[in-house]
Protein backbone atom coordinates (compact mmCIF):
# COMPACT_ATOMS: atom_id res chain seq x y z
CA UNK A 1 0.00 0.00 0.00
CA UNK A 2 2.88 2.40 0.67
CA UNK A 3 3.47 3.05 -3.03
CA UNK A 4 0.03 4.37 -3.97
CA UNK A 5 -0.37 6.15 -0.63
CA UNK A 6 2.74 8.16 -1.23
CA UNK A 7 1.10 9.77 -4.24
CA UNK A 8 -0.75 12.17 -1.93
CA UNK A 9 2.54 13.54 -0.64
CA UNK A 10 2.79 17.26 -1.48
CA UNK A 11 0.08 16.99 -4.12
CA UNK A 12 -1.91 19.66 -2.32
CA UNK A 13 -1.40 22.48 0.12
CA UNK A 14 -3.39 24.44 2.66
CA UNK A 15 -3.22 28.01 1.42
CA UNK A 16 -5.73 29.77 3.62
CA UNK A 17 -6.97 29.43 7.18
CA UNK A 18 -9.21 31.25 9.62
CA UNK A 19 -10.50 30.66 13.09
CA UNK A 20 -12.55 32.52 15.68
CA UNK A 21 -12.56 32.21 19.47
CA UNK A 22 -12.74 34.61 22.38
CA UNK A 23 -11.61 34.78 26.03
CA UNK A 24 -15.28 35.26 26.89
CA UNK A 25 -16.02 31.91 25.28
CA UNK A 26 -18.71 33.57 23.17
CA UNK A 27 -18.79 34.92 19.62
CA UNK A 28 -21.13 37.53 18.16
CA UNK A 29 -22.05 35.55 15.06
CA UNK A 30 -23.48 32.05 14.90
CA UNK A 31 -24.75 29.50 12.42
CA UNK A 32 -24.27 29.96 8.68
CA UNK A 33 -23.31 33.63 9.09
CA UNK A 34 -20.35 32.59 11.23
CA UNK A 35 -19.42 29.88 8.73
CA UNK A 36 -19.60 32.39 5.88
CA UNK A 37 -17.35 34.80 7.78
CA UNK A 38 -14.79 32.03 8.25
CA UNK A 39 -14.91 31.07 4.56
CA UNK A 40 -14.42 34.72 3.56
CA UNK A 41 -11.50 35.13 5.95
CA UNK A 42 -9.80 31.93 4.79
CA UNK A 43 -10.25 32.81 1.11
CA UNK A 44 -8.90 36.33 1.75
CA UNK A 45 -5.96 34.76 3.57
CA UNK A 46 -5.27 32.65 0.48
CA UNK A 47 -5.88 35.44 -2.01
CA UNK A 48 -8.69 33.47 -3.64
CA UNK A 49 -12.32 34.28 -4.44
CA UNK A 50 -15.50 32.34 -3.73
CA UNK A 51 -15.77 31.80 -7.49
CA UNK A 52 -12.54 29.79 -7.36
CA UNK A 53 -14.09 27.22 -5.01
CA UNK A 54 -15.08 23.92 -6.60
CA UNK A 55 -15.13 21.69 -3.53
CA UNK A 56 -16.85 22.01 -0.15
CA UNK A 57 -16.36 20.07 3.11
CA UNK A 58 -18.67 20.26 6.12
CA UNK A 59 -19.27 17.73 8.90
CA UNK A 60 -23.07 18.06 8.84
CA UNK A 61 -24.05 18.99 5.30
CA UNK A 62 -21.71 20.19 2.59
CA UNK A 63 -24.84 20.60 0.44
CA UNK A 64 -26.56 22.97 2.84
CA UNK A 65 -23.51 25.13 3.41
CA UNK A 66 -22.64 25.21 -0.31
CA UNK A 67 -26.17 26.33 -1.14
CA UNK A 68 -26.00 29.08 1.47
CA UNK A 69 -22.66 30.28 0.08
CA UNK A 70 -23.89 30.06 -3.51
CA UNK A 71 -21.20 27.56 -4.43
CA UNK A 72 -21.86 24.78 -6.96
CA UNK A 73 -19.12 22.29 -6.12
CA UNK A 74 -17.94 19.27 -8.10
CA UNK A 75 -16.37 17.74 -4.99
CA UNK A 76 -18.54 17.34 -1.90
CA UNK A 77 -17.60 15.91 1.48
CA UNK A 78 -19.84 15.51 4.54
CA UNK A 79 -18.06 12.77 6.43
CA UNK A 80 -18.90 13.02 10.11
CA UNK A 81 -16.46 11.30 12.46
CA UNK A 82 -16.86 13.75 15.35
CA UNK A 83 -13.87 15.91 16.23
CA UNK A 84 -11.59 14.30 13.66
CA UNK A 85 -13.94 15.14 10.77
CA UNK A 86 -11.76 17.99 9.52
CA UNK A 87 -8.59 15.91 9.26
CA UNK A 88 -10.66 13.33 7.37
CA UNK A 89 -11.89 16.12 5.09
CA UNK A 90 -8.32 17.21 4.36
CA UNK A 91 -7.38 13.61 3.57
CA UNK A 92 -10.29 13.14 1.20
CA UNK A 93 -9.89 16.55 -0.41
CA UNK A 94 -6.17 15.97 -0.89
CA UNK A 95 -6.97 12.69 -2.62
CA UNK A 96 -9.60 14.35 -4.80
CA UNK A 97 -7.20 17.12 -5.79
CA UNK A 98 -4.44 14.59 -6.51
CA UNK A 99 -6.89 12.71 -8.76
CA UNK A 100 -7.89 15.88 -10.58
CA UNK A 101 -11.52 15.86 -9.38
CA UNK A 102 -11.35 19.46 -8.17
CA UNK A 103 -8.86 22.23 -7.52
CA UNK A 104 -9.92 24.57 -4.69
CA UNK A 105 -11.63 23.01 -1.66
CA UNK A 106 -13.02 24.90 1.31
CA UNK A 107 -13.74 23.22 4.63
CA UNK A 108 -15.65 25.07 7.33
CA UNK A 109 -17.00 24.56 10.86
CA UNK A 110 -18.84 26.69 13.39
CA UNK A 111 -20.53 25.87 16.68
CA UNK A 112 -21.65 28.18 19.45
CA UNK A 113 -22.77 26.01 22.37
CA UNK A 114 -22.01 28.68 24.97
CA UNK A 115 -23.85 31.59 23.39
CA UNK A 116 -26.65 29.28 22.23
CA UNK A 117 -27.29 28.73 25.93
CA UNK A 118 -26.92 32.33 27.10
CA UNK A 119 -28.97 33.65 24.16
CA UNK A 120 -31.64 30.98 24.49
CA UNK A 121 -31.18 29.68 20.96
CA UNK A 122 -32.35 26.13 20.28
CA UNK A 123 -29.66 23.50 20.82
CA UNK A 124 -28.16 22.05 17.67
CA UNK A 125 -27.62 18.73 19.40
CA UNK A 126 -28.97 15.89 17.30
CA UNK A 127 -29.65 12.27 18.11
CA UNK A 128 -28.18 9.62 15.88
CA UNK A 129 -30.52 8.31 13.21
CA UNK A 130 -31.73 4.73 13.15
CA UNK A 131 -31.42 1.93 15.70
CA UNK A 132 -28.80 2.83 18.25
CA UNK A 133 -27.17 0.01 20.22
CA UNK A 134 -25.95 2.55 22.78
CA UNK A 135 -29.55 3.10 23.92
CA UNK A 136 -29.79 -0.59 24.74
CA UNK A 137 -26.30 -1.45 25.98
CA UNK A 138 -24.81 1.76 27.40
CA UNK A 139 -27.31 4.50 28.22
CA UNK A 140 -29.12 2.58 30.99
CA UNK A 141 -25.97 2.58 33.12
CA UNK A 142 -25.67 6.35 33.46
CA UNK A 143 -22.29 6.90 31.80
CA UNK A 144 -21.90 10.65 31.22
CA UNK A 145 -20.96 11.67 27.73
CA UNK A 146 -18.42 12.42 26.60
CA UNK A 147 -16.18 12.30 29.67
CA UNK A 148 -17.26 8.90 31.02
CA UNK A 149 -15.59 6.82 28.29
CA UNK A 150 -12.37 8.83 28.57
CA UNK A 151 -12.39 8.34 32.33
CA UNK A 152 -12.65 4.59 31.74
CA UNK A 153 -9.63 4.75 29.43
CA UNK A 154 -7.73 6.70 32.08
CA UNK A 155 -8.61 4.13 34.75
CA UNK A 156 -7.36 1.33 32.52
CA UNK A 157 -4.13 3.18 31.67
CA UNK A 158 -3.48 3.89 35.34
CA UNK A 159 -4.09 0.28 36.36
CA UNK A 160 -2.02 -1.19 33.54
CA UNK A 161 0.90 1.23 33.41
CA UNK A 162 0.91 3.09 36.72
CA UNK A 163 0.03 6.41 35.12
CA UNK A 164 -0.86 9.00 37.76
CA UNK A 165 -3.35 11.82 38.07
CA UNK A 166 -0.35 14.16 38.52
CA UNK A 167 1.03 13.11 35.14
CA UNK A 168 -2.31 13.68 33.43
CA UNK A 169 -2.59 17.05 35.17
CA UNK A 170 0.82 18.07 33.81
CA UNK A 171 -0.64 17.92 30.31
CA UNK A 172 -3.25 20.51 31.31
CA UNK A 173 -0.54 22.63 32.96
CA UNK A 174 1.79 22.59 29.94
CA UNK A 175 -1.12 23.35 27.63
CA UNK A 176 -2.12 26.30 29.81
CA UNK A 177 1.43 27.67 29.46
CA UNK A 178 0.85 27.81 25.72
CA UNK A 179 -2.58 29.38 26.22
CA UNK A 180 -1.01 32.19 28.25
CA UNK A 181 0.65 33.21 24.97
CA UNK A 182 -2.58 33.23 22.99
CA UNK A 183 -4.61 36.41 23.60
CA UNK A 184 -7.77 34.73 22.29
CA UNK A 185 -7.57 31.76 24.65
CA UNK A 186 -10.46 31.21 27.04
CA UNK A 187 -8.10 30.59 29.97
CA UNK A 188 -4.70 32.29 30.06
CA UNK A 189 -3.72 32.45 33.74
CA UNK A 190 -1.06 30.03 35.04
CA UNK A 191 -2.22 26.65 36.29
CA UNK A 192 -0.58 24.22 38.71
CA UNK A 193 -0.79 20.45 38.99
CA UNK A 194 -2.32 20.95 42.43
CA UNK A 195 -5.06 23.16 41.02
CA UNK A 196 -5.96 20.46 38.51
CA UNK A 197 -6.05 17.82 41.24
CA UNK A 198 -8.06 20.12 43.53
CA UNK A 199 -10.67 20.80 40.85
CA UNK A 200 -13.86 18.77 41.35
CA UNK A 201 -13.86 15.13 40.30
CA UNK A 202 -16.26 14.67 37.41
CA UNK A 203 -15.98 11.11 36.20
CA UNK A 204 -13.13 9.74 38.31
CA UNK A 205 -10.23 9.71 37.72
CA UNK A 206 -10.82 12.83 35.59
CA UNK A 207 -11.10 16.20 37.32
CA UNK A 208 -12.81 19.26 35.89
CA UNK A 209 -9.49 20.66 34.67
CA UNK A 210 -8.66 17.38 32.90
CA UNK A 211 -11.63 18.18 30.64
CA UNK A 212 -11.91 20.42 27.61
CA UNK A 213 -13.82 23.66 27.53
CA UNK A 214 -17.28 24.35 26.18
CA UNK A 215 -16.96 27.51 24.08
CA UNK A 216 -18.08 29.08 20.83
CA UNK A 217 -15.64 28.61 18.00
CA UNK A 218 -15.33 28.44 14.24
CA UNK A 219 -12.77 27.93 11.54
CA UNK A 220 -12.08 27.25 7.89
CA UNK A 221 -9.33 26.04 5.60
CA UNK A 222 -8.65 26.31 1.88
CA UNK A 223 -6.85 23.43 0.19
CA UNK A 224 -5.63 23.54 -3.40
CA UNK A 225 -3.24 21.77 -5.75
CA UNK A 226 0.48 22.19 -5.21
CA UNK A 227 0.69 23.85 -8.63
CA UNK A 228 -2.01 26.42 -7.87
CA UNK A 229 -0.58 27.01 -4.38
CA UNK A 230 2.72 28.36 -5.60
CA UNK A 231 1.61 31.88 -6.55
CA UNK A 232 -1.00 32.64 -3.88
CA UNK A 233 -0.91 35.14 -1.05
CA UNK A 234 0.78 33.00 1.62
CA UNK A 235 3.51 30.36 1.69
CA UNK A 236 1.91 26.99 0.92
CA UNK A 237 1.66 24.47 3.72
CA UNK A 238 1.84 21.10 1.99
CA UNK A 239 -0.11 18.00 2.93
CA UNK A 240 2.70 15.48 3.25
CA UNK A 241 0.70 12.62 4.66
CA UNK A 242 -2.84 11.76 5.69
CA UNK A 243 -4.53 8.66 7.07
CA UNK A 244 -7.63 7.72 9.04
CA UNK A 245 -8.69 4.71 11.10
CA UNK A 246 -11.60 3.77 13.34
CA UNK A 247 -12.30 0.65 15.33
CA UNK A 248 -15.50 1.24 17.28
CA UNK A 249 -18.38 3.60 17.84
CA UNK A 250 -19.30 2.83 21.47
CA UNK A 251 -16.65 2.71 24.18
CA UNK A 252 -17.86 -0.75 25.22
CA UNK A 253 -16.79 -2.01 21.78
CA UNK A 254 -13.28 -0.49 21.86
CA UNK A 255 -10.86 -3.41 21.52
CA UNK A 256 -8.25 -2.05 23.98
CA UNK A 257 -8.92 1.10 25.99
CA UNK A 258 -5.22 1.90 26.06
CA UNK A 259 -4.67 1.76 22.28
CA UNK A 260 -6.54 4.10 19.93
CA UNK A 261 -6.88 3.70 16.17
CA UNK A 262 -4.20 6.40 16.02
CA UNK A 263 -1.75 3.52 16.37
CA UNK A 264 -2.89 2.52 12.86
CA UNK A 265 -3.37 5.82 11.05
CA UNK A 266 -0.51 7.72 12.70
CA UNK A 267 2.27 5.46 11.39
CA UNK A 268 0.54 5.31 7.98
CA UNK A 269 0.41 9.08 7.69
CA UNK A 270 4.03 9.38 8.86
CA UNK A 271 5.11 6.75 6.30
CA UNK A 272 3.33 8.61 3.51
CA UNK A 273 5.09 11.80 4.55
CA UNK A 274 8.42 9.98 4.87
CA UNK A 275 8.92 11.22 8.43
CA UNK A 276 9.58 9.80 11.88
CA UNK A 277 8.21 11.17 15.17
CA UNK A 278 11.57 12.87 15.84
CA UNK A 279 11.02 15.02 12.72
CA UNK A 280 7.85 16.62 14.12
CA UNK A 281 8.36 20.23 15.23
CA UNK A 282 4.79 20.88 16.42
CA UNK A 283 2.21 18.30 17.49
CA UNK A 284 -1.41 19.37 17.47
CA UNK A 285 -2.95 16.37 19.24
CA UNK A 286 -6.65 16.56 19.98
CA UNK A 287 -6.98 17.19 23.73
CA UNK A 288 -10.62 16.64 24.57
CA UNK A 289 -9.27 15.35 27.88
CA UNK A 290 -5.76 15.03 29.27
CA UNK A 291 -5.87 11.25 28.73
CA UNK A 292 -6.70 11.78 25.05
CA UNK A 293 -3.47 13.70 24.44
CA UNK A 294 -1.46 11.16 26.42
CA UNK A 295 -2.77 8.30 24.28
CA UNK A 296 -1.84 10.20 21.10
CA UNK A 297 1.77 10.58 22.29
CA UNK A 298 2.05 6.82 22.64
CA UNK A 299 0.07 5.79 19.58
CA UNK A 300 1.92 8.20 17.28
CA UNK A 301 5.24 6.83 18.52
CA UNK A 302 6.60 9.81 20.46
CA UNK A 303 7.08 7.39 23.35
CA UNK A 304 6.46 3.70 23.92
CA UNK A 305 3.04 2.37 24.90
CA UNK A 306 2.54 2.92 28.59
CA UNK A 307 5.27 5.56 28.91
CA UNK A 308 3.11 8.60 28.24
CA UNK A 309 2.94 9.54 31.91
CA UNK A 310 6.69 9.73 32.52
CA UNK A 311 7.07 11.32 29.05
CA UNK A 312 4.93 14.36 29.87
CA UNK A 313 5.77 14.87 33.54
CA UNK A 314 8.83 17.08 32.95
CA UNK A 315 6.77 19.55 30.91
CA UNK A 316 8.39 18.77 27.57
CA UNK A 317 5.15 19.46 25.70
CA UNK A 318 5.06 23.05 26.95
CA UNK A 319 6.91 26.20 25.76
CA UNK A 320 10.63 25.55 25.48
CA UNK A 321 10.12 21.79 25.66
CA UNK A 322 11.37 19.25 23.16
CA UNK A 323 7.88 18.44 21.79
CA UNK A 324 5.68 21.55 21.54
CA UNK A 325 2.12 20.24 21.75
CA UNK A 326 -1.12 22.18 21.33
CA UNK A 327 0.56 25.55 21.03
CA UNK A 328 -2.71 27.47 20.72
CA UNK A 329 -3.72 26.34 24.21
CA UNK A 330 -5.67 23.34 22.99
CA UNK A 331 -9.17 22.19 23.69
CA UNK A 332 -8.21 22.36 27.36
CA UNK A 333 -7.54 26.13 27.46
CA UNK A 334 -8.05 27.77 24.04
CA UNK A 335 -11.44 26.74 22.71
CA UNK A 336 -13.59 23.63 22.28
CA UNK A 337 -16.93 24.11 20.55
CA UNK A 338 -17.63 20.36 20.29
CA UNK A 339 -15.62 19.23 17.27
CA UNK A 340 -12.19 20.72 17.76
CA UNK A 341 -10.22 19.19 14.88
CA UNK A 342 -10.48 22.32 12.72
CA UNK A 343 -8.38 24.29 15.21
CA UNK A 344 -5.59 21.70 15.08
CA UNK A 345 -5.19 22.34 11.35
CA UNK A 346 -5.39 26.13 11.64
CA UNK A 347 -2.72 26.33 14.35
CA UNK A 348 -0.45 23.84 12.54
CA UNK A 349 -0.62 25.99 9.39
CA UNK A 350 0.08 29.20 11.31
CA UNK A 351 3.08 27.64 13.06
CA UNK A 352 4.52 26.53 9.72
CA UNK A 353 3.98 30.02 8.31
CA UNK A 354 5.73 31.54 11.34
CA UNK A 355 2.74 33.65 12.35
CA UNK A 356 2.33 32.67 15.99
CA UNK A 357 4.07 35.56 17.76
CA UNK A 358 5.12 34.80 21.32
CA UNK A 359 4.10 31.15 20.99
CA UNK A 360 5.91 30.60 17.69
CA UNK A 361 8.05 27.45 17.62
CA UNK A 362 11.33 28.57 16.05
CA UNK A 363 12.06 27.05 12.68
CA UNK A 364 8.94 24.86 12.59
CA UNK A 365 8.96 22.91 9.31
CA UNK A 366 6.78 19.86 10.06
CA UNK A 367 3.55 19.89 12.05
CA UNK A 368 1.06 17.12 12.73
CA UNK A 369 -2.67 17.63 13.25
CA UNK A 370 -4.05 14.50 14.88
CA UNK A 371 -7.82 14.49 15.26
CA UNK A 372 -9.84 12.30 17.58
CA UNK A 373 -13.53 11.70 17.03
CA UNK A 374 -16.41 10.42 19.17
CA UNK A 375 -15.10 8.34 22.12
CA UNK A 376 -11.54 7.58 20.99
CA UNK A 377 -13.34 6.05 18.01
CA UNK A 378 -12.00 7.62 14.83
CA UNK A 379 -8.51 9.05 14.52
CA UNK A 380 -7.22 10.98 11.54
CA UNK A 381 -3.67 12.20 11.11
CA UNK A 382 -2.57 15.04 8.82
CA UNK A 383 1.16 15.67 8.35
CA UNK A 384 1.90 19.19 7.10
CA UNK A 385 5.19 20.67 5.93
CA UNK A 386 6.73 23.83 4.57
CA UNK A 387 8.31 24.23 1.13
CA UNK A 388 11.65 23.30 2.73
CA UNK A 389 10.39 19.79 3.49
CA UNK A 390 9.71 18.90 -0.13
CA UNK A 391 13.29 18.10 -1.10
CA UNK B 1 -27.02 4.33 45.20
CA UNK B 2 -28.72 4.28 41.87
CA UNK B 3 -32.39 4.95 42.55
CA UNK B 4 -34.80 2.80 40.53
CA UNK B 5 -36.62 3.16 38.28
CA UNK B 6 -33.86 4.26 35.97
CA UNK B 7 -34.68 7.24 33.78
CA UNK B 8 -33.40 5.32 30.77
CA UNK B 9 -34.60 1.73 30.44
CA UNK B 10 -33.13 -0.26 27.58
CA UNK B 11 -35.23 -0.80 24.45
CA UNK B 12 -35.35 -4.32 23.02
CA UNK B 13 -33.23 -4.32 19.89
CA UNK B 14 -33.96 -6.11 16.63
CA UNK B 15 -31.71 -9.06 17.54
CA UNK B 16 -31.86 -9.13 21.31
CA UNK B 17 -35.36 -10.30 22.31
CA UNK B 18 -34.05 -13.67 23.61
CA UNK B 19 -31.50 -11.84 25.76
CA UNK B 20 -34.15 -9.74 27.43
CA UNK B 21 -36.64 -12.61 27.77
CA UNK B 22 -34.00 -14.59 29.68
CA UNK B 23 -33.52 -11.69 32.09
CA UNK B 24 -37.13 -12.14 33.24
CA UNK B 25 -35.90 -15.36 34.88
CA UNK B 26 -32.62 -13.66 35.92
CA UNK B 27 -30.67 -15.69 33.39
CA UNK B 28 -27.75 -14.01 31.62
CA UNK B 29 -27.38 -15.40 28.10
CA UNK B 30 -24.82 -14.71 25.40
CA UNK B 31 -25.24 -15.04 21.67
CA UNK B 32 -22.83 -17.40 19.90
CA UNK B 33 -21.98 -18.03 16.26
CA UNK B 34 -22.02 -21.79 15.82
CA UNK B 35 -19.93 -21.57 12.64
CA UNK B 36 -17.11 -19.56 14.22
CA UNK B 37 -17.72 -20.98 17.70
CA UNK B 38 -17.30 -17.44 19.07
CA UNK B 39 -19.44 -15.37 21.42
CA UNK B 40 -21.05 -12.16 20.13
CA UNK B 41 -21.89 -9.03 22.07
CA UNK B 42 -23.89 -6.88 21.53
CA UNK B 43 -26.45 -9.22 19.90
CA UNK B 44 -26.73 -8.98 16.13
CA UNK B 45 -28.68 -10.56 13.28
CA UNK B 46 -25.40 -11.84 11.85
CA UNK B 47 -21.99 -12.82 13.18
CA UNK B 48 -19.56 -9.86 12.95
CA UNK B 49 -16.76 -12.24 11.96
CA UNK B 50 -18.31 -14.43 9.23
CA UNK B 51 -21.59 -12.57 8.55
CA UNK B 52 -23.35 -15.90 8.90
CA UNK B 53 -26.65 -16.28 10.70
CA UNK B 54 -26.26 -19.63 12.45
CA UNK B 55 -26.50 -18.11 15.88
CA UNK B 56 -27.66 -19.49 19.21
CA UNK B 57 -28.04 -18.41 22.83
CA UNK B 58 -26.05 -20.00 25.60
CA UNK B 59 -26.13 -19.43 29.34
CA UNK B 60 -23.39 -17.17 30.60
CA UNK B 61 -21.23 -18.15 33.54
CA UNK B 62 -22.31 -14.83 35.01
CA UNK B 63 -18.87 -13.89 36.20
CA UNK B 64 -16.11 -11.70 34.92
CA UNK B 65 -13.42 -9.16 35.63
CA UNK B 66 -13.47 -5.36 35.55
CA UNK B 67 -11.47 -4.06 32.56
CA UNK B 68 -12.06 -0.35 33.25
CA UNK B 69 -14.41 1.81 35.27
CA UNK B 70 -15.30 5.32 36.29
CA UNK B 71 -17.02 6.78 39.31
CA UNK B 72 -19.64 9.38 38.40
CA UNK B 73 -19.21 12.09 41.03
CA UNK B 74 -21.91 14.42 39.72
CA UNK B 75 -24.97 12.19 39.39
CA UNK B 76 -28.09 13.48 37.76
CA UNK B 77 -30.63 13.72 40.61
CA UNK B 78 -33.01 11.54 38.58
CA UNK B 79 -30.39 8.80 38.42
CA UNK B 80 -28.63 8.53 41.75
CA UNK B 81 -28.20 10.37 45.01
CA UNK B 82 -24.50 9.66 45.47
CA UNK B 83 -21.47 8.65 43.36
CA UNK B 84 -21.89 5.39 41.46
CA UNK B 85 -19.71 3.14 39.33
CA UNK B 86 -19.97 2.39 35.61
CA UNK B 87 -17.66 -0.36 34.39
CA UNK B 88 -16.69 -2.47 31.42
CA UNK B 89 -16.72 -6.11 32.52
CA UNK B 90 -14.97 -8.87 30.58
CA UNK B 91 -17.20 -11.90 31.06
CA UNK B 92 -15.54 -15.29 31.40
CA UNK B 93 -17.63 -16.21 28.34
CA UNK B 94 -15.38 -13.99 26.21
CA UNK B 95 -17.43 -10.83 25.70
CA UNK B 96 -17.31 -7.37 27.25
CA UNK B 97 -20.33 -5.45 28.46
CA UNK B 98 -21.03 -2.15 30.15
CA UNK B 99 -22.68 -2.36 33.55
CA UNK B 100 -22.85 -0.84 37.01
CA UNK B 101 -20.89 -2.18 39.95
CA UNK B 102 -23.08 -2.56 43.02
CA UNK B 103 -22.76 -4.16 46.43
CA UNK B 104 -19.60 -2.33 47.46
CA UNK B 105 -18.46 1.25 47.93
CA UNK B 106 -17.07 3.01 44.83
CA UNK B 107 -13.68 3.38 46.48
CA UNK B 108 -13.44 -0.42 46.80
CA UNK B 109 -13.69 -0.97 43.05
CA UNK B 110 -10.49 -1.89 41.22
CA UNK B 111 -9.51 -2.70 37.65
CA UNK B 112 -9.08 -6.47 37.50
CA UNK B 113 -11.61 -7.13 40.28
CA UNK B 114 -13.64 -10.35 39.97
CA UNK B 115 -17.36 -9.70 39.78
CA UNK B 116 -20.55 -11.74 39.51
CA UNK B 117 -23.88 -10.82 37.96
CA UNK B 118 -26.81 -9.63 40.03
CA UNK B 119 -30.14 -8.30 38.89
CA UNK B 120 -32.03 -5.06 39.18
CA UNK B 121 -35.70 -5.03 38.19
CA UNK B 122 -36.86 -2.94 35.24
CA UNK B 123 -40.43 -1.65 35.16
CA UNK B 124 -41.70 -4.15 32.56
CA UNK B 125 -40.65 -7.39 34.26
CA UNK B 126 -37.27 -7.60 32.59
CA UNK B 127 -34.14 -7.34 34.74
CA UNK B 128 -30.96 -5.38 34.19
CA UNK B 129 -27.63 -7.18 34.62
CA UNK B 130 -25.43 -5.37 37.10
CA UNK B 131 -22.38 -6.81 38.83
CA UNK B 132 -21.00 -7.01 42.34
CA UNK B 133 -17.81 -8.27 43.93
CA UNK B 134 -17.35 -12.03 43.66
CA UNK B 135 -17.75 -13.66 47.11
CA UNK B 136 -14.11 -14.73 47.33
CA UNK B 137 -13.03 -11.19 46.46
CA UNK B 138 -15.06 -9.82 49.35
CA UNK B 139 -13.70 -12.42 51.74
CA UNK B 140 -10.16 -12.30 50.45
CA UNK B 141 -7.53 -9.64 50.97
CA UNK B 142 -7.15 -8.56 47.36
CA UNK B 143 -8.00 -4.93 47.92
Amino acid sequence: MSGPERTLRAASAIVGVADAASPTGELDLHGRALEAAMVKEALDDAGLELSDVDGVCHAESSMAVAEYLGVHPRFTESTMTGGSSFEVHVEHAAAAIAAGLCEVVVGVYAATPRSDRTQGRPSRRRLPAGPNPAAEWEWPFGLRMPMGPYAMAASRHMARFGTTSEQLAQIAVSTREWASRNPRARYQSPLSVKEVLDSPLQCAPLHLLDCCLVTDGAGAFVLTSAARAKDLARPPVYVLGAATAHDHMMISQMPDLCVTPGAVCGPRAFAMAGIAPADVDVLMGYDSFTITALLHLEDLGFCAKGEGGPFVEDGKTGPGGSLPMNTNGGGLSYTHPGMYGMFLLVEAVRQLRGECGSRQVDGAEIAVAHGSGMVLSCMSTTVLGTEATLG
Amino acid sequence: MISPPRPVEPPVGEASAPFWEATRAKRLVVQWCTACERPIFYPREVCPVCLGSSLEWRDSQGRGRIDAFTVEHRPQPSFADEPYVIALVDLADGVRMMTNIVGCRPEEVRVGMEVVVSWEPLTDGRNLAVFGPAPETRAGGAR
